[in-house]
């Protein structure tokens, strides 16, 4: 499908601005930093993670162990999917009983990831909390879901599309709008 | 990769990208079953009949746990409990079991073809869990899983299959998946057992396992089938032992990292010695692990999501 770009509306710099001031949100809200553990969201919520988790040990000192949740198998949606979703590796190398996970994902939409998110979480243990992390709000939320953290919010029509893009695996940091082009 | 197949009853019918595609979701999950909640709720809702109307420990056992880590709902049925004894037909039979809204069966049968015939008429998913002499698809698929697992790729390896060639439907199985992902395969065994036949799926034969397993980076051993051998194959176990039972001295000759495989269930002592079997070089309950994970792959791709574009 080809897809028009309507709007940058984040480059590098303010990715970064949003991720140290979410950072030191983070720090400010849990005291006890040594029980928290950061749990990213396949794909983007891993690098998103992985960023914050280094920032907080440049700033307190503190390792947080960084973890990769595939929801795929926790989706509600199977029956009405279009095409297949591959089933990616779920890499938690702790346990998060009793930890205060943070949970992170790259774009806030309807709230049904986090929910898939959380019941899987919940399978894997109890935690004592769970806080979540958005770089991007888009609302046209269809669940109870709100995150703790947000780097931004971006008020969108259904149609768009908002696409996160990390340099890790993209060509550079930014955060775009796009809509499904018209079928002329 | 997509995986667009409705039922799964060969590895003849994949290409080396859906081989592939499975493989890659077992690897995923692999660790669901070494979760303490050791369930996902992929398979939320969906009825699956394990339909056995041959004996089986492993196969049957483990895509029922399969189906249950993904949260479907299994029914098992053997032969012996059934109205197949008051003579019901196979196609009765299953057509029984799809009305009441199964979305798949899991069969194994003791006719070769049993399974395409009942798969022209049935609405649910079909998947082979071994028809007589023709196929055992899954299981190979786990023994690539098992191999990949340890060997990081099977393109390019020597992979001997030892045995009852001809009664084998793991053998068959196996041949047509690792020719597919590019592995040089040997046969050996007695010559009445490996017929030459064989050599039209791209494989050597050497009825010298001696010669046939130098260089051998794989072995694999299969069962003799005593239940399907009413025809004298061979004179005698103990000459089959002395000539192609894989021992500690035998296997010595094969590459210094080689590994041994076995479908199960092993004859102690006849194809395998009990020291091999039971050593660090044999990944036999490995690959009872590994089935489990694979089996998943198999019911999720084939009952996961939308019914699709069916191409098969």
């Amino acid at each position: 499908m080809e897809e028009k770009i309507k709007a940058r509306v984040m480059d590098s710099r303010k990715i970064k601005r949003a991720i140290q001031r979410m950072t030191t949100e983070i720090i400010e809200r849990n005291r006890n930093l040594t029980n928290l553990v950061i749990i990213g969201i396949r794909t983007r919520g891993i690098y998103l993670g992985k960023r914050i988790s280094k920032l907080i040990k440049e700033l307190e000192n503190t390792d947080i162990p960084v973890g990769v949740l595939d929801i795929t198998l926790y989706r509600d949606d199977f029956s009405e999917l279009e095409a297949q979703h591959m089933v990616k590796k779920t890499e938690i190398d702790f346990s998060v009983g009793k930890k205060d996970v943070l949970l992170i994902d790259d774009v806030l939409f309807t709230g049904r990831t986090i929910r898939a998110a959380m019941d899987s979480l919940i399978d894997l243990g109890r935690p004592n909390s769970i806080q979540l992390l958005v770089l991007i709000d888009r609302g046209h939320r269809e669940l109870p879901i709100r995150a703790d953290y947000v780097g931004k919010v971006l008020p969108t029509s259904k149609r768009e599309i908002v696409h996160v893009q990390f340099k890790e695996i993209d060509k550079s940091d930014e955060v775009l709008i796009t809509e499904p082009a018209e079928i002329k | 990769m997509p995986f667009n197949h409705k039922h799964l009853l060969g590895t003849q019918f994949l290409s080396p990208s859906d081989i592939t595609t499975v493989l890659d979701t077992a690897e995923s999950m692999l660790e669901i079953s070494t979760r303490e909640v050791k369930k996902v709720p992929a398979l939320r809702g969906k009825t699956i009949i394990n339909l056995f109307f041959e004996p089986s420990t492993r196969t049957r056992s483990s895509f029922e746990m399969a189906a249950k880590r993904l949260s479907a709902d299994i029914i098992n049925f053997s032969k012996e409990t059934s109205s197949t004894v008051k003579k019901e037909s196979l196609k009765d039979t299953v057509l029984n079991l799809e009305a009441m809204n199964t979305d798949a069966l899991i069969i194994r049968h003791s006719s070769s073809g049993a399974l395409h015939f009942i798969s022209t008429f049935c609405k649910s998913h079909i998947i082979n869990a071994g028809d007589g002499a023709h196929e055992h698809p899954t299981q190979a698929l786990l023994d690539a899983f098992t191999i990949r697992q340890e060997k990081k790729s099977i393109e390019g390896l020597r992979i001997l299959i030892v045995g009852d060639i001809l009664h084998s439907r793991v053998a068959r199985s196996n041949i047509f998946l690792l020719k597919k992902l590019g592995a040089e395969v040997t046969l050996a065994g007695p010559p009445p057992l490996v017929p030459e036949e064989f050599k039209k799926f791209g494989v050597d034969i050497d009825f010298n396992l001696d010669r046939a397993i130098k260089g051998a980076d794989v072995v694999m051993m299969l069962r003799i089938q005593l239940e399907r051998q009413q025809k004298n194959f061979f004179p005698s176990i103990r000459e089959y032992r002395n000539l192609y039972s894989l021992t500690t001295k035998r296997f010595r000759l094969a590459k210094k990292n080689a590994i041994i495989m076995h479908p199960g269930p092993i004859n102690r002592g006849v194809e395998i010695s009990a020291d091999l079997a039971d050593s660090a070089k044999s990944l036999i309950l490995k690959q009872v692990e590994n089935g489990i994970a694979v089996r998943m792959a198999v019911l999720y791709l084939l009952l996961g999501g939308k019914e699709r574009e069916i191409t098969d």
